[in-house]
């Protein structure tokens, strides 16, 4: 089972560069409101955070992902599918 | 100003800093007059047109412009129905056998523009427990497509068929419910999709694969079905999809397939059943245009040799461009957003078109000065437009 304090520290490692200013990530973090991604950054951060985990995330969660918290919450239940 | 409009303010803010910053608004061209399939008036200027998609030139063949003109003649300028209730005319049905017979498949649909096309296919052929595993540099009209449905899908790194394999490969048994969509031409970079390993990969793990053939019809294969045929392996391709509005000169879309039970899928898809169908001009030029690509073998061969000139002078130059030649040529300054919108507008001042480009609709993230090349541009253009390019490249102080 995956923790998803451990799985944001990792989150927070690879949204970093990302972040069109320097600011303090956290769990209410918004990746669009506060780190300014557009659409096309948040694919590419997908990406990189599917290549991290070794696992394939659906396009569909994007909807139900807002802030940094929403999206550890889902790559924990797709990591903890995958090890089930 | 209502709040509604509040969230494109950012877009107002970006729009104004491009136009200070590089003295001209690339979003307001307007097309005054045209006059051939590769000249036109814009901004009281003559230009060449080299960002058109126009690869066969057909837009003004004498016998596509006669066939539109007598069919809008007798049959009228619009049908004003969807092709379920009174939009399908004879002329509807004959395009679909046509192009069944032209790919050699069972099953055809012809639609009101290339972009339904895609959005009805993908929107409809799966449901809630399939999977579709794009291609990452589809086109809009894809991810437009399977945002519209309701499968699961996951992006699979641009030509990478090994990721790919990765990505099928976790899915398990889920794999034969799945769907890969690639393109044969890339539309921004003009690159072509590794159909073969792709294949090789979807047969392994029994997945279906859809390529759209937009940028390829016309351009690639003997007669020009495009990269499947290129690549001979038109058997493993379950769908295909494609517009009118490139090679085919006219506006519409289509997909055929190997399964007849496309057909069944007719009767769902509701961006085919909520619009009116093509008008009776456009189907006349698309049939009409479809013989010509049929028998155009002259005419690919003319587009080939204009492409790749125009990349492998635009090279010696030292631009960097696509991976490979091809009728999408483009080339990515080392410059901001800013200054290749000034150096396009240069190109515009010199009697040359192109597309710009720019992020986010780029891969990789920087502009593009984009250029399509068309069969009908002769030599004197074709020179003009790398004599424009050898301008830039010396203020830019590029090297070969």
């Amino acid at each position: 089972m995956q923790r998803k304090e451990d799985i944001l520290e990792q989150v927070y490692v690879l949204v970093r560069p990302y972040a069109k200013e320097p600011i303090e990530l956290g769990e209410k973090t918004g990746l669009v409101d506060e780190m300014g991604l557009d659409s096309v950054k948040v694919m590419e951060l997908m990406t990189e955070i599917e290549d991290h985990f070794d696992i394939s995330i659906p396009l569909n969660i994007l909807p139900r992902v807002h802030t940094l918290g929403d999206f550890a919450e889902q790559l924990q239940r797709l990591l903890n599918s995958a090890d089930s | 100003m209502t709040s509604l409009f509040k969230k494109f303010l950012p877009l107002e803010k970006t729009h104004a800093e491009l136009v200070a910053d590089s003295g001209v608004d690339p979003f307001h061209i307007v097309v005054e007059r045209v006059l051939s399939a590769t000249e036109a008036i814009i901004n009281g200027r003559q230009m060449i047109m080299a960002g058109t998609n126009n690869y066969l030139g057909l837009t003004f063949d004498p016998e596509c412009v006669a066939a539109a003109c007598e069919a809008a003649s007798k049959e009228g300028t619009g049908t004003t129905g969807s092709r379920m209730a009174n939009g399908s005319y004879a002329a509807h049905v004959a395009l679909e056998n046509e192009l069944a017979a032209f790919y050699q498949c069972p099953a055809a649909i012809v639609f009101s523009t290339g972009y339904i096309a895609n959005l009805a296919i993908l929107s409809t052929l799966t449901g809630p427990r399939d999977v579709i595993l794009l291609d990452a540099d589809c086109h809009a009209s894809i991810y437009d497509g399977i945002r519209l449905g309701s499968a699961e899908v996951i992006r699979f790194h641009h030509n990478n068929p090994a990721d790919l394999e990765k990505r099928l490969k976790r899915l398990g048994d889920r794999a034969t419910h799945s769907l890969v969509v690639v393109e044969g031409i890339y539309s921004m970079l003009g690159d072509r999709a590794p159909l073969r390993e792709i294949v090789d990969v979807k047969r392994r793990y029994g997945a279906s694969l859809l390529v759209d053939e937009a940028h390829s019809l016309g351009v690639l294969g003997q007669n020009g079905r495009g990269l499947a045929e290129e690549f001979g392996v038109e058997g493993d391709v379950d769908f295909i999809t494609g517009t009118f509005s490139k090679s085919l000169g006219s506006i519409g879309g289509f997909c055929v397939s190997r399964w007849p039970e496309l057909e069944n899928v007719r009767y769902a898809m509701r961006p085919y059943i909520f619009t009116a169908s093509s008008s009776p001009s456009l189907i006349a030029s698309t049939r009409k245009a479809l013989q010509l690509l049929y028998r155009g073998s002259g005419l690919r061969k003319k587009l080939w040799d204009n492409a790749t000139q125009l990349y492998q002078g635009l090279a010696a130059m030292g631009f960097n461009l696509g991976p490979e030649i091809s009728p999408v040529i483009a080339v990515r300054l080392p410059a901001s957003v800013g200054e290749t919108t000034a150096i396009w507008n240069q190109l515009l001042s010199r009697g040359i078109y192109v597309n710009l480009v720019l992020p986010p609709a780029t891969p990789g993230g920087g502009p593009l000065l984009r250029c399509s090349l068309s069969a009908a541009h002769d030599q004197g253009q074709i020179d003009a437009i790398l004599d424009a390019f050898s301008e830039i490249r010396d203020q830019l102080h590029l090297h070969a």
